[in-house]
């Protein structure tokens, strides 16, 4: 499932799949819009929401900079605070010492809360292949597992099901009545189900939103309480987290907790946010410091931004494409426009497809909570996936022409007046869906009778 | 060379230009008297329950009506004055895990989002807040700040074990974004606010 040499569906052809059931593209498109909206709606109540992206930024922009220093003075303070804290240099790393403390106290099961780092590392197929039964214990995460996928959206794990899909699959996992679909049934099944596994699991995995350099603590936020119910419930809690996630002081949380969740969902704040400092008596606690090549992407002066994102999921809610494509179909753990900037830093031939997936429309800068310029990220990604080689080759010989034809004018001239004729005279080819992908789910417009220049050139003369 | 090492080595030497970090910035706040208005508001749209009582006298004849079996209630305030006191600290969660009732002391409250601070120094055990069927949380209306920031700046530098902000009861979307209220924890969160404390 994750052989790191096969080369994914590209995000096109997975996107085309997607579209063919209309009418579940459509439900799909406006279940997005209509949290994209309620985040709208939320950040409208904050009078200086503008003045609280610009210093969460300047914070993470502190952050990154001094980002050794902090991750040192963290580490101290944790390990003051009695956490005991690792460092993993890459994925393998990480679930080696995971799987090492689950062995060391001789457990079999587990409870794991959402952590899209552990995704990243896919923790689940490892623990798995070493025969750990570990139980997803957010509900969307769970419905994916449970499906045997792996989550669409960071925030939302299955925003591509629809409830009767997930009334089969709990038909057939936890037995509630078949053909029920009802969310306030099929939540309370999950309840129960899950309780059970918290009352008797002996290990808790979650991941972490924010770690304080100042204090040696972290936070981890839910609107569930699965983290919570997990972790202290459990002897053993193990906090998993990419180095990108430290802030300097617990005062920086007050601009951070104002911004996720109104970002993420629309929510104030999100239900629970737990602040994690020392480990419960008779309780051990564990802190996985992961890079698995943040420290690359940090040394990437158009690109290292990208580690500020704070996994709210807003760039994701609004963009148009994944709203009409579907989280799978950017085959890596993090989706949409986010997951497109990230995913070349990790493996540019597998992931060159991905900044391609975007209109460069700039609605996910214009909601990113911690300023992030995602989408000029995105068109930079492509202009360095082309010099390395990893383009498709029809994709670069059309941007090439396009390029060579935008750069001189009148060669623009000359091709603008024959591709108007052409649309005239054979509006068959512009429309023609094997020739012109962009033309496979639109109608080209009726070419005008002559170009913006020439009518301005006209109407000029009779201005004079 | 440790990964510790390596990792570091490499932030050190690919870490962008520091800028500092922003200091003292003023930002909006919910004045006084709008405070307990915006702070139920909030709280309520959450899907949580507001009541504003007088003492603490009130909350146990309130909690008398709403709950009539006081062996299920665990209660932490003695002043409340109904249901059971824990006497210790409970080392395994595990034992609540039938628990209809939880009273809770909340430390403070914050306008802007309805969330309540709760500590570990007021709990006898940390999953108290979360294995009960019903959180009933106790808060003085002069405990109330206008935002986060407020908050952090009353919070003590050197936290508790643990705390946590509770803004509601627990809920869950993830069902075709259909909100369902009693995800893992409490299904119902029911905040009194004292007035004269």
């Amino acid at each position: 499932m994750h052989n790191e040499h096969i080369i994914p569906t590209d995000h096109a052809t997975a996107a085309e799949v997607f579209l063919q059931d209309e009418e579940r593209a459509n439900w799909h498109d406006k279940a997005l819009w209509f949290i994209r909206e309620k985040r709208d709606v939320a950040t409208k109540q904050i009078p200086d929401w503008e003045l609280l992206r610009e210093t969460a930024s300047q914070i993470k922009q502190n952050v990154l900079g001094n980002l050794d220093n902090y991750l040192e003075q963290f580490e101290q303070n944790a390990l003051q605070n009695g956490i005991k804290v690792h460092w993993a240099a890459d994925a393998a790393e990480h679930n080696q010492i995971v799987l090492n403390i689950i062995q060391q106290h001789g457990i079999q099961k587990l409870v794991k809360s959402k952590s899209m780092l552990t995704e990243e590392c896919h923790l689940n197929d490892y623990l798995l292949e070493n025969g750990i039964d570990v139980i997803d214990t957010d509900l969307g995460e769970r419905v994916v597992q449970l499906a045997k996928e792996p989550p669409s959206h960071i925030v939302l794990p299955c925003i591509h099901k629809r409830k009767e899909e997930v009334g089969e699959l709990f038909h057939i996992h936890l037995g509630t009545e078949k053909g029920a679909s009802d969310p306030a049934y099929l939540t309370e099944a999950a309840r129960q189900h899950l309780r059970e596994k918290f009352l008797t699991s002996d290990l808790a995995i979650t991941g972490v939103n924010f770690a304080i350099a100042e204090t040696g603590g972290f936070v981890v936020c839910t609107n569930e309480g699965n983290a919570d119910m997990g972790a202290h419930l459990a002897k053993v809690h193990i906090a998993c987290m990419g180095i990108e996630k430290i802030i300097p002081k617990a005062e920086n949380l007050g601009v951070f907790l104002r911004l996720l969740a109104r970002s993420a969902t629309g929510q104030p704040i999100t239900t629970y946010s737990s602040h994690f400092h020392r480990p419960a008596k008779g309780q051990e606690m564990h802190l996985v410091l992961v890079d698995n090549g943040r420290s690359v992407q940090l040394g990437r002066k158009d690109f290292y931004n990208s580690l500020k994102c704070i996994r709210c999921g807003a760039c994701i809610n609004t963009c148009p494409v994944y709203r009409r494509s579907g989280g799978h179909s950017y085959h890596y753990a993090i989706s949409g426009p986010i997951g497109a900037i990230l995913a070349p830093n990790m493996d540019m031939r597998k992931n060159a497809d991905l900044p391609f997936a975007s209109t460069l429309c700039g609605s996910c800068t214009n909601v990113c909570p911690v300023k992030i310029d995602i989408h000029n990220q995105l068109y930079k990604w492509r202009q360095v996936l082309g010099e390395e080689g990893y383009v498709p080759a029809t994709k670069k010989q059309s941007m090439k022409a396009m390029g060579s034809l935008l750069a001189n004018p009148t060669l623009y001239r000359i091709a603008g007046k024959s591709g108007r004729t052409m649309m005239r005279l054979l509006p068959g080819l512009a429309n023609n869906k094997a020739m012109n992908p962009w033309a496979k789910q639109r109608d080209m417009p009726a070419p005008p009778k002559e170009s913006f220049r020439d009518w301005y050139l006209k109407n000029k003369k009779q201005h004079d | 060379m440790t990964s510790r090492e390596k990792i570091l080595n490499q932030v050190r030497q690919n870490k962008p230009v520091a800028i500092p970090l922003p200091q003292n910035i003023t930002f909006a706040t919910v004045t006084e008297p709008e405070r307990l208005p915006a702070f139920v508001k909030s709280f309520t749209s959450a899907g949580g329950v507001v009541s504003i009582v007088p003492d603490f006298t009130t909350i146990g004849q309130e909690l008398q009506v709403l709950f009539d079996q006081p062996e299920r209630v665990m209660n932490t305030i003695p002043a409340v004055g109904y249901g059971l006191a824990p006497t210790d600290a409970i080392a395994q969660g595990h034992i609540l895990a039938n628990l209809e009732v939880a009273v809770v002391t909340g430390s403070l409250g914050v306008a802007e989002n309805g969330a309540i601070w709760v500590s570990v120094e007021n709990i006898p055990t940390r999953v108290l807040p979360f294995i009960c069927e019903h959180l009933v949380l106790v808060l003085p209306q002069s405990k109330i700040v206008g935002t986060m920031h407020e908050a952090y700046a009353i919070l003590p530098k050197s936290f508790p074990d643990y705390g946590v902000f509770i803004a509601g009861p627990s809920r869950t979307a993830d069902i075709e974004q259909s909100l369902v209220i009693g995800a893992h924890g409490p299904k119902r969160a029911h905040v009194f606010i004292l007035e004269n404390e």
